[in-house]
């Protein structure tokens, strides 16, 4: 958890994907960030920028926290699922977004021509089909303390492994050298490891939260019954 | 690092380029990586080139080679995939030092490793010489949406409190025996990472109301930024339009 030291970049770097593939993903990107925006909004209202400008402060916080996995290798959260379970996938995709766009402005973390690939990897694809996944278990997640945790687990690991999918796709669209059967066993294999940590600290990260603080919790919000009204059997 | 003053890659300093209307950078910055990504891998004397333009604005910028070495070795994990592709990529193979290397492999390693280079030794040059009010005033210029922007600047400005937090609880572990070194010993580590969110979200939550008590309704005041003259785009364009230049020129060639 030593903020800054050993950053290297975790996101694609330019000349992975040609010029035309790297404009059609930044272009799709644009119309996915544009779409979240307007639901954004409609989530969360007048209090759309300071609570999404924390929870993205949040995110890029706790990109630069590493977490040991073994004595001298560490990873960190990519935090797609995590956000979009605890806030939602639109304000979550657009935090997540946000968070990439000023890594590439400010850290050099991920290649400019890049951008709409990254984006749309683990901003759209990822915070989406994660949460699509808990979508899907909701009644699981609902249920128990236990099936929520796994539910955050699944997200967390799939939103990863599609992710890594996003990134075959645009290489096999834009890429060279390498045989695809080769890139996705390699992409997919390694991220269905990475995914493995990814989703034990996202569903520890939502088990925090849901202890301390359930309603935060957007995924299961929705469930908790409205106000009912009930009446005393005192008649005046 | 709050909003307006520096950030870990901004280096201060009062060149021509300093000096540039953001958003043109921003521009420019894109421009001149997509005329890299655009050049044919075969084109190995218009990398060159390109590189010489840069070189160009280091100087213009007065940024040593050194700072700016230091900075892009944030690209190292690539490299590997560059050194990697050549030993695993199908087509015609040469004899080199024994090993037995892919042609269309050494040339698409090459082609990452080339372009990732020129592309992350841009995006420093950008970062180095723009602050950040600076940058994402200029992205509201770009027509990117206000709200895009107001999350931008809030998430910028609470960002330094949030990573001190998130050091304190750190530090606040560490001090009571907490010695994270296996992924087994995660729990103590990811429940902070809990309650950090619980804490960024409830200052979220302070930090609205803070703005309604002082009359916000929904909107932020707009960013307001000095437009550029067309001399002033022409000449911070120069270097991109060189990029482009050498790239179309590439496949005149080819």
């Amino acid at each position: 958890m030593e903020p800054h030291t050993g950053l290297v970049a975790m996101h694609m770097s330019d000349g992975i994907v040609n010029a035309p593939i790297s404009v059609l993903f930044a272009l799709i990107a644009v119309l996915g960030l544009a779409f979240c925006v307007s639901r954004a909004r409609r989530d969360l209202d007048d209090r759309t920028a300071p609570m999404a400008g924390l929870v993205a402060a949040f995110v890029f916080a706790v990109q630069m926290l590493n977490f040991p996995v073994l004595p001298g290798v560490s990873g960190h959260l990519l935090g797609g699922a995590l956000c979009a379970i605890l806030v939602g996938p639109y304000v979550g995709a657009l935090c997540v977004s946000i968070v990439l766009l000023l890594q590439a402005l400010l850290f050099a973390d991920g290649g400019l021509s890049a951008l709409g690939t990254n984006i749309t990897n683990m901003a759209l694809i990822g915070t989406f089909v994660g949460y699509g996944v808990a979508v899907a278990m909701r009644r699981i997640a609902t249920r128990s303390r236990g099936g929520l945790l796994l539910t955050a687990f699944v997200a967390a690991w799939v939103n990863t492994v599609v992710a890594s999918l996003g990134f075959v796709l645009e290489y096999a669209l834009g890429g060279q050298g390498l045989a695809l059967g080769t890139v996705f066993g390699l992409m997919t294999g390694f991220h269905a490891l990475i995914g493995i940590g990814e989703g034990i600290i996202t569903a520890l990260t939502v088990g925090a939260v849901a202890a301390a603080r359930p309603d935060l919790v957007h995924l299961t919000r929705t469930s908790s019954p409205s106000l009912q009204i009930k009446t005393t059997g005192v008649r005046s | 690092m709050a909003a307006g003053h520096a950030h870990p890659l901004y280096r201060a300093g009062d060149s021509v380029v300093h000096r540039l209307p953001a958003h043109v950078k921003i521009v420019g910055a894109f421009v001149f990586v997509l005329a890299v990504v655009a050049t044919p891998r075969e084109a190995f004397a218009v990398f060159g080139l390109q590189f010489l333009l840069l070189v160009g604005v280091w100087i213009a910028a007065r940024i040593p080679p050194g700072w700016l070495a230091a900075r892009a070795l944030i690209e190292a994990p690539f490299v590997v995939l560059a050194v990697l592709l050549p030993f695993f990529a199908v087509g015609p193979r040469v004899e080199w030092w024994g090993m037995s290397l892919s042609v269309d492999g050494l040339l698409a390693g090459w082609n990452i490793l080339v372009k990732g280079t020129l592309g992350v030794l841009v995006s420093v040059t950008l970062a180095g010489t723009t602050p950040l009010r600076d940058l994402v005033s200029g992205l509201s210029r770009l027509r990117v949406p206000a709200m895009v922007c107001v999350i931008a600047t809030l998430m910028l400005r609470y960002l330094e409190v949030i990573a001190a937090e998130a050091r304190r609880m750190r530090l606040a572990r560490i001090s009571r025996g907490h010695d994270p070194r296996f992924a087994w010993q995660l729990g103590a580590t990811v429940r902070s990472v809990g309650a950090l969110f619980l804490r960024s979200y409830e200052r979220g939550e302070r930090v609205h109301l803070a703005m309604l008590s002082r009359g916000y309704t929904g909107t932020m005041p707009a960013f307001t930024t000095a437009s550029a003259s067309t001399a002033t785009w022409a000449a911070a364009l120069l270097p991109a339009a060189g990029a482009v230049l050498f790239a179309a020129s590439a496949y005149w060639a080819w």
